[in-house]
């Protein structure tokens, strides 16, 4: 818990003061913090060899080590299954209880979420860039290097320059078709893609209060490509329900996390309002080749799309799910469009089933990928060949991200993505829904 | 220790925000061999590159060098191409960190040059100097962690170090 009476601190301040066993930290202080959770994915293989080469034998804590198949799952090739079977091999010969094999789980930051890893006040560091994600559970959560993170499984602790917090209070209230990956498309637009380099995001207002924490989590997720460090989202009541049901804590033991929140009189770098109600009109769309290229949908003009895709660790939750099923109702993909739906885990992928997500899905002409990163980081399940377009509501747009290097990818949200599936170009969801 | 002064021939000079993707594609992220990954290099958008990189080679870039992924194989490609720093405007945290683990230095500076190019790098002084265009820069002064870390050869042989000193 946070120490009382001290310097008011940001929640990244507050954090890793408690990480270093200081009263107090600041801005550009270097700290050695101690890990309370460590994850990898595929990228343990490379985390494994650097770890030999130190040469100790067993890692600090299996305890703190959770590791997630789900890059490239099922294994595509040969060389992947050897992979995978070295990472199997790894979490038996060390007693890491926390491996969610193919199969078991689904991407690294939706198994965390889903089995109530994470907790306010942690530092969670993670071989994924996305790890900051965990902001949305009040966690002081990055992305590190695998060599980096054989360090982490050596001594448990890792060296850090404390950031300086952006602090973004977003007021008003999200309109009809906009959601929180337009929201945080639209103040990367604004950033741009370094606009937050090294720094502490710190997300508040009714806006996100009210959001569901998955779509917490969509912010905390996409703050790294303006270059954040962390994102936080606040640990509120909503928070602390979700992590009960998650982590079957008693409800007695989770409401001490309450304390986990910025100091009032924290001091900020800068402090950034936003009226979601005046600027965000309508659905926003990041065009290529990079995240902060943002435009209102209507601005993009008339692009035919070839493929869309619905997934990732950005959008591929049950509410995604919901919406492009709820789009999807009584239409039909258009016939030189392909939809891709790649539900975030297993959980997710179970839940859309009972709940008739996916027949609606398949029925309209959509393929279901098993739950993993599938096409976003572009290996397998989905590459775009030269001249094709993609709408994806997945996490970044760069050259060659999901295929060929004369592919075009667009960032948007799930809504839009169904939508501009059944349009067979982009197009705002009001034009497809009545 | 490694060598305060640096001295190369600017390989290339690279646009802002040039990406993790961009230096380090993703779908050889399952190479795992530090040296193999060279062979990828800016394989989809600057494949010409990679085969003029000489050892010792300087890149040259914008802001936000290395923005994206965490991918080491993006730091491990550049060096065991050849590359011998790269100097960039900014760098994005993760690469920066990774280019220092992996021993490869990383100079913040905002230098004049073009492709072949002479540069001389002081990481001691914080200072590029361009031989060809006898121009002076100041470079940001490395952090007392990463000079520590570049000293020792990149993390690995840091930690080796201490495990052996430590005696366990």
């Amino acid at each position: 818990m946070p120490h009382a009476d001290v310097t008011p601190m940001t929640m990244a301040e507050k954090i890793l003061a408690r990480a270093c066993g200081r009263a107090s930290v600041a801005p550009d202080q270097i700290v050695v913090a101690s890990i309370d959770l460590a994850l990898s994915h595929e990228n343990a293989d490379l985390v494994r060899k650097s770890f030999r080469e130190i040469g100790v034998s067993r890692v600090w804590d299996p305890e703190r080590i959770v590791i997630v198949l789900d890059h490239r799952i099922p294994a595509e090739s040969e060389k992947t299954a050897t992979t995978h079977k070295a990472i199997r091999e790894f979490v038996a010969e060390q007693g890491i209880r926390r491996f969610y094999d193919v199969g078991r789980g689904g991407i690294c930051h939706q198994v965390l979420a889903e089995n109530g890893h994470v907790l306010p006040g942690m530092v969670v560091v993670g071989t994924d860039s996305h790890t900051t994600t965990h902001g949305a559970f009040g966690a002081f959560a990055t992305g590190i290097g695998a060599t980096e993170m054989a360090g982490v499984w050596t001594e448990g602790k890792l060296w850090f320059k404390v950031p300086a917090t952006l602090h973004i209070e977003v007021g008003g209230a999200l309109p009809r078709w906009v959601s929180a990956k337009d929201l945080i498309l639209y103040i990367i637009g604004q950033l741009h893609s370094d606009g937050a380099d090294y720094q502490a995001v710190e997300f508040d207002g009714p806006a996100i209060r009210h959001m569901t924490v998955a779509s917490r989590m969509v912010l905390a997720n996409l703050s790294m490509e303006m270059g954040a460090k962390v994102a936080f989202t606040p640990v509120d009541d909503q928070l602390l329900d979700f992590l009960h049901r998650h982590t079957h804590l008693p409800a007695s033991d989770l409401s001490a996390y309450a304390a986990w929140h910025p100091d009032p009189g924290a001091r900020y770098q800068k402090w950034l309002r936003i009226d979601a109600s005046a600027v965000l009109k309508e659905p926003q769309v990041a065009c290529p080749h990079s995240v902060d290229n943002v435009r209102p949908v209507s601005a993009v003009g008339d692009v035919p799309v070839h493929q869309a895709v619905l997934g990732s660790c950005t959008n591929g939750r049950l509410e995604d799910l919901e919406m492009a099923a709820y789009v999807l109702t009584g239409r039909h993909v258009h016939p030189h469009t392909r939809l891709l739906i790649v539900p975030a885990s297993q959980q997710v992928y179970l839940e859309a089933m009972r709940l008739g997500y996916l027949e609606t899905l398949v029925t309209a002409g959509a393929i279901v990928n098993p739950p993993g990163c599938g096409p976003c980081v572009g290996v397998h399940q989905g590459i775009l060949a030269a001249g094709e377009v993609c709408i994806s509501s997945t996490n970044r747009n760069f050259i060659g991200r999901m295929g060929s290097k004369d592919s075009q990818v667009y960032l948007a949200s799930p809504a839009v993505v169904a939508a501009s599936a059944v349009a067979g170009h982009i197009v705002h969801p009001k034009e497809v829904v009545a | 220790m490694t060598k305060v002064l640096l001295k190369g021939r600017v390989a290339a000079v690279l646009p802002e925000n040039t990406d993790t993707d961009v230096i380090y594609p993703g779908r050889y992220l399952n190479i795992t061999d530090r040296d193999k990954t060279a062979e990828h290099l800016f394989e989809l958008a600057y494949p010409e590159i990679r085969g003029r990189i000489q050892p010792g080679d300087i890149l040259v870039a914008g802001k936000n060098f290395g923005c994206g992924s965490s991918r080491e194989q993006a730091a491990a490609a550049v060096k065991y191409a050849g590359v011998g720093a790269v100097i960039a405007v900014s760098f994005a945290r993760i690469f920066y960190r990774n280019a220092i683990n992996l021993g490869l230095p990383a100079v913040v500076a905002q230098v004049d040059a073009a492709e072949g190019d002479e540069l001389e790098i002081d990481l001691e002084e914080g200072r590029v100097v361009n031989l060809t265009r006898n121009r002076v820069f100041d470079a940001a002064a490395l952090d007392p962690r990463a000079v520590e870390l570049l000293d020792a050869g990149g993390l690995i042989p840091y930690l080796k170090g201490k495990v052996l000193g430590s005696g366990c």
